[in-house]
């Protein structure tokens, strides 16, 4: 990462934090905003967040490391989450993550080599009687057989990143307005 | 114009609605049929999503589960007049057994209403129960609550009106504390149980009805502030709160002073990160403080030390969302429901291999049994049914033979088992409960806030043993193995994470020895779902 890209994430950290420091119990809250803004939370952001809000950088990084979805190091441009609960075990999951596992080629909590796809594992996605269930950013997907899995896929490789990139950016903007 | 109604919940969009929505604005357009598209939430039907209706003078007729490619096709044969012909038409949707034997309190305005319009909720009998509130002292709208027999929904199953008079009761100054003197009602919307989604459907579907249900709490106990605590995996459910929180605020619903009463109520949605154990509600409120989502020991009780350290209401969606019908129509209307000391309805949830998921809601004292068949109809894959999980993965897997339990916390504690927010998980004969209760271990080994040894480690043990038994090594060893574990994990637990991992994990083994006695070198089974 060059310096201007480096004070850019800083200057958006800081950005975010103003804008949210006022709110009781704000770090979770700011460790959104940054994900949603930056796809993960750069370790040399730490420092300032716990400036931020004055507690320790270890308090921070407690907090990340403590929950599933906060990530430490850069997603793939897209992740996929496959459903490895209950409700969808009884309508094959199983066979789906494996599927998934061997075309993609990663393990869970892994990024294609390609930087296109990153893997994770949710449990449960309320969407339990049409399973077994995916998300795909912010779309879920229901009754996702391997074929289906593959044209989901397909589509997303073959979509133009900047149609999809502003989209994501809107949906945020529209989000963090009511947030 | 005629009104033709696309939903919009998480489930019916999982299954193309939005595609389905696209295609009639653009084939009507094409025709110059006048439409007015409504995004509904869902009826909780899941099985006919999505499910487009449309309006007559008859009521409203449904289609599905209606694709793009069926839309020239339906119009064709009269869809917006209302006509059968298709192979999809279901008739008046009022009319499907499935919706029309239900006794939908909480659910009565789902899928018939637009979730965001304040408009269509107050049409519908919303914000009844808060004018109600509005007029009465705090210690009559407790009353109220207590006099339905309300217990919390999230699985504990205490009641509703005892939490609020302890809060309502207590003293919020504490010294120097930046919230000194204030309350706080939360919502936890974590609604981590696989297998469930009634909370999800009540976000997408009836939003007001949760706030109208949070402002009524806050008025009860005295808190100017709720929070909605929302799994971040809910990403629908986020944005229809957004906005009907927005809505809300701008009406004079929530803010500084709600309804010119000159009380106050704020609420705002905060998002989880992925954890189940944060649905736990001390969990939840470290969590909502900027925390580690660990469990904290009880006492102080929530209720008296919560949120900021302050007095806090904590109660599960559904058990908010039951508060406006309580205050409208009065508690002993609500009470009139349920058998036992189960009051009311609960909306039980379909889900896993079953021919008609969905939402059914229905008094408590119904059977398992009626719910599998007569509503569920069987399998999706047509075998037949093997076990059955209720109650969320902390919950037992339960065999035939228990099937025709009533639906009620003491008689399902009777049997060993848990009813907890009403999740309901079929499973078919091709199940290998051998890996559910690998599963069960493997989850507590993920989830686990890691407070407990037993839970963080016991559980991986857990894990491991069960690989030995199906490796067939040393198997009665590592099964009393297993049996040992199970009670260190009860025994030694601060919370249901660790203490009911076992119920899962033991009902598999004693309703379903034969899974953990084969001799799998030779064996070979075919996983669930792939046959
Ligand atoms: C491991 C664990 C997970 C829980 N998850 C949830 C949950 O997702 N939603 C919920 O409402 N309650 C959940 N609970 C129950 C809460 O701790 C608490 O009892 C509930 O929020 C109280 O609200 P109620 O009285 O309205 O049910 C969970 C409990 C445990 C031990
Ligand atoms: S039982 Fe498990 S989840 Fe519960 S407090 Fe102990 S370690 Fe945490
Ligand atoms: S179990 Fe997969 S969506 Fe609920
Ligand atoms: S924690 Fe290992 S046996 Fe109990």
């Amino acid at each position: 990462m060059n310096i201007t890209a480096t004070t850019d994430v800083q200057h958006k950290v800081r950005h975010i934090i103003a804008d949210l420091q006022h709110k009781p119990g704000a770090l979770m809250p700011i460790l959104h905003a940054i994900q949603d803004e930056l796809g993960y939370i750069p370790d040399d952001t730490v420092p300032t967040i716990a400036e931020g809000l004055q507690i320790t950088r270890a308090e921070v990084h407690g907090v990340i490391s403590f929950y599933h979805d906060f990530r430490a190091t850069a997603p793939g441009k897209h992740t996929i989450h496959i459903c490895r609960a209950e409700a969808c075990q009884a309508r094959g999951c199983r066979t789906l993550e494996r599927h998934a596992q061997q075309t993609l080629g990663v393990d869970y909590h892994q990024t294609t080599p390609d930087g296109d796809i990153t893997l994770e594992a949710a449990y449960c996605l309320g969407n339990c009687a049409t399973g077994p269930s995916i998300r795909i950013g912010d779309d879920i997907h229901g009754r996702v057989t391997p074929a289906r899995f593959d044209a989901l896929v397909d589509q997303l490789q073959t979509v133009p990143l900047v149609i999809q990139a502003a989209q994501a950016g809107a949906d945020r903007k529209e989000d963090s307005n009511h947030g | 114009m005629v009104k033709v109604f696309v939903p919009r919940d998480t489930t019916a969009l999982s299954l193309g609605a939005n595609q389905v929505a696209d295609a009639l604005e653009q084939i009507c357009g094409g025709q110059d049929a006048d439409i007015d598209l409504v995004r509904n939430g869902s009826r909780g039907l899941f099985w006919l999503e999505p499910l487009v209706e449309v309006e007559t003078g008859q009521g409203r007729v449904a289609y599905g589960p209606v694709t793009p490619e069926d839309i020239p096709a339906l119009l064709d044969q009269g869809m917006l007049e209302g006509k059968p012909g298709h192979t999809l038409y279901q008739g008046l949707t009022e009319e499907i057994p499935y919706l029309k034997d239900q006794q939908r309190l909480t659910f009565s305005r789902a899928g018939i209403i637009d979730p965001t319009s304040l408009d269509d909720y107050v049409h519908h009998g919303g914000y009844v129960g808060l004018r109600k509130a509005l007029a009465r002292i705090p210690q009559e709208i407790v009353d109220e609550v207590k006099a339905s027999g309300l217990r919390g929904r999230g699985g504990a199953a205490f009641p509703a009106g005892i939490k609020w008079q302890t809060v309502l009761d207590a003293d919020a100054r504490t010294g120097s504390s930046p919230y000194s003197k204030r309350k706080f009602i939360v919502c936890n919307a974590d609604e981590g149980d696989s297998g469930t989604f009634a909370d999800r459907l009540v976000m997408e579907a009836d939003p007001f009805m949760l706030i109208e249900g949070m402002t009524i709490a806050g008025l009860a106990v005295g808190a100017d502030t709720g929070y909605i605590y929302l799994r971040s995996e809910y990403p629908v459910a986020h944005k229809i709160l957004n906005e009907a929180i927005a809505r809300a605020g701008e009406a004079g619903y929530l803010g500084n002073n709600v309804l010119n009463s000159g009380k106050a109520f704020h609420l705002e949605v905060r998002l989880g990160a992925g954890a189940y154990i944060c649905g736990e509600e001390t969990s939840l409120l470290d969590s909502l403080e900027g925390k580690r989502g660990q469990v904290r020991v009880k006492p102080p009780l929530p209720a008296l030390k919560g949120a900021f350290g302050q007095p806090t209401v904590v109660n599960n969606v559904l058990t908010l969302a039951a508060v406006p019908f309580i205050l409208a129509e009065g508690g002993q209307a609500y009470a009139d429901y349920g058998m036992g000391r189960s009051r009311g309805t609960l909306p039980f949830q379909l889900t896993g291999n079953i021919e008609r998921g969905g939402v059914v809601e229905l008094a408590f004292g119904v059977t398992l049994r009626e719910l599998l068949e007569d509503y569920g109809g069987g399998t999706a894959s047509g075998r037949p049914m093997r076990a059955v999980q209720v109650g969320g993965p902390l919950g037992a897997y339960m065999p035939e033979s228990q099937w025709d339990t009533p639906l009620d916390y003491e008689a399902f504690s009777e049997v060993g088992a848990v009813v907890g927010h009403g999740g309901i998980v079929v499973f078919d004969d091709t199940v290998d409960m051998l890996d559910q209760a690998r599963f069960a271990m493997e989850f507590c080994a993920v989830e686990s806030c890691g407070k407990c040894t037993p839970c963080r480690i016991g559980s991986t043990r857990g894990v491991e043993v069960i690989d030995h038994i199906r490796a067939n090594q040393e198997r009665d060893y590592h099964l009393n193995l297993l049996e040992d574990l199970c009670d260190t994990l009860e025994d030694g637990s601060l919370c249901a994470m660790g203490g009911m991992t076992p119920n899962p994990v033991r009902s598999a083994l004693h309703h379903f020895p034969d899974d953990f006695h084969q001799d799998r070198t030779t064996a070979s089974r075919t996983p669930a779902g792939e046959a």
